[in-house]
């Protein structure tokens, strides 16, 4: 059996698949820019010598390791629903990838933090630094430059991940692509296009973070 | 909540279940074992191969890795269902999954191959071993044995993953559930269970991980 491509109607749809593209780099930078803050928030609490805050922090990035991602947008949506919290599709994905972001940012954040010795915050200080100068001068720059990679890493995972809308019917890239194949019928020539845009978003995403990356760090990492 | 602890699921269900929970164990070991040994084929011919190969294999991976598993499991699904030779789920999801984590395999076992040190081999090579008894006995075992955690790492994220092959039909746990959940309408209930089942898999062994990485470390 031969198939024959039809492309037509892919290019004439293509405005609504560049929505798409643009929901799903919108709702993976949402879900990257407060996983981050959570995250830092979660890192501090996970460090803390109190049990009241590092134990929430403890489960919450372990549940968010542990159990797929696919299952967390099937708790926000129909689980939370089972609670009368009803959740539209976007928030219900957003909060899922926020979560899941947070929670392995968390451990990216600790490490990259417990990975400066002591020494140096002692050494800083006795040269008449203020905590906050150590922070800002010292500390801060080189965990943000063991994190960097991690981070960037993370911030495209939840770009492909974002791809599970399709399984709640989201108008991000996959959920669009869906529902305009099955208008037409074109099942493969609207999920391959899909597929390259995926490819151009994730690679242009790690092509600007190394141009950023040679900005900032000057080579020397 | 108003909402009973006790689920009216009926113990009728608990084959349906556990069949679910069988399918997931068995398209991820089938994935980790596959995608594992042409993981190790692809990472050392990485870790081998002149330049013009490097590129040409690193951009079909670069692909597999780039593209979202579920956008892959469709257009793999559909395009064979198009050319008159459907294959049944677990066959098409099993070949997409274990592709996919051939990919992450390559990448961690060119790492290991790569982190051996050459003088080692080059040991090797003057005490009279040849080419492969080197990459058998000197580079296999220690580059493996170095990337042991990641390789862990991968296995993780793949039965996780496995949930994916849902979207093409295959019975496995999530999709199994998400039936339950529609004659039933108890999502909460059964979803926890469905997340404390990956929960109680993923946990110990990530755990495991952890203490080797840091055994290493040491």
């Amino acid at each position: 059996m031969e198939y024959v491509f039809h492309w037509n109607i892919v290019f004439q749809k293509m405005p609504q698949l560049l929505h798409g593209a643009f929901v799903t780099l919108h709702l993976s930078v949402s879900a990257m820019l407060i996983g981050i803050v959570i995250a830092v928030l979660l890192a501090i609490a996970k460090m803390s010598k109190s049990r009241i805050y590092s134990l929430p922090a403890t489960i919450w990035v372990e549940i968010a390791r542990n159990t797929p991602a696919l299952f967390q947008i099937y708790m926000a949506y129909f689980g939370l629903g089972a609670l009368g919290i009803h959740l539209s599709p976007y928030v219900a994905v957003l909060s899922a990838l926020i979560f899941v972001n947070a929670g392995y940012l968390t451990e990216t954040f600790r490490g990259g933090f417990q990975s400066i010795p002591e020494t140096q915050y002692n050494a800083s200080k006795s040269l008449g630094m203020s905590s906050i100068q150590v922070y800002r001068y010292i500390i801060l720059p080189q965990m943000f430059r063991r994190i960097y990679h991690p981070m960037t890493n993370q911030f495209v995972w939840s770009i492909l991940m974002s791809s599970l809308g399709i399984l709640v019917g989201m108008n991000e890239l996959s959920g669009e692509t869906q529902r305009l194949q099955s208008l037409s019928f074109r099942t493969l020539e609207f999920f391959i296009v899909a597929a390259i845009m995926y490819f151009i978003i994730t690679k242009f995403v790690l092509l600007s973070a190394s141009l950023v990356s040679k900005k900032l760090f000057k080579g020397d990492i | 909540m108003g909402m009973s602890l006790f689920t009216p699921l009926s113990w009728n269900d608990s084959g349906f279940i556990l069949t679910g929970v069988l399918n997931t164990v068995y398209i991820s070991l089938v994935a980790i074992t596959i995608g594992t040994v042409l993981g190790l084929a692809v990472g050392f011919l990485r870790a081998e191969s002149n330049r013009v190969t490097n590129t040409l294999l690193g951009g079909v991976l670069d692909i597999l890795r780039s593209v979202p598993l579920i956008i892959q499991l469709i257009l793999f699904s559909t395009y064979i269902g198009a050319m008159g030779h459907p294959l049944n789920p677990f066959a098409a999801g099993s070949i997409v999954l274990s592709l996919y984590t051939m990919a992450f395999m390559g990448e961690v076992f060119r790492g290991g191959f790569e982190s051996v040190p050459q003088s080692m081999v080059v040991a090797g090579r003057s005490l009279g071993m040849s080419y492969w008894q080197t990459v058998l006995y000197i580079r296999l075992p220690i580059g493996m044995r170095a990337v042991f955690p990641s390789w862990l790492g991968v296995a993780l994220s793949v039965i996780k993953d496995s949930a994916l092959v849902s979207v093409i039909g295959y019975m496995e746990l999530l999709r199994t559930s998400e039936q339950l959940i529609s004659r039933t309408q108890q999502p909460l209930e059964i979803l926890l269970g469905v997340g404390l089942f990956y929960f109680i898999i993923s946990y110990p062994l990530s755990l495991y991980g952890k203490y080797v990485e840091r055994k290493m470390a040491i």
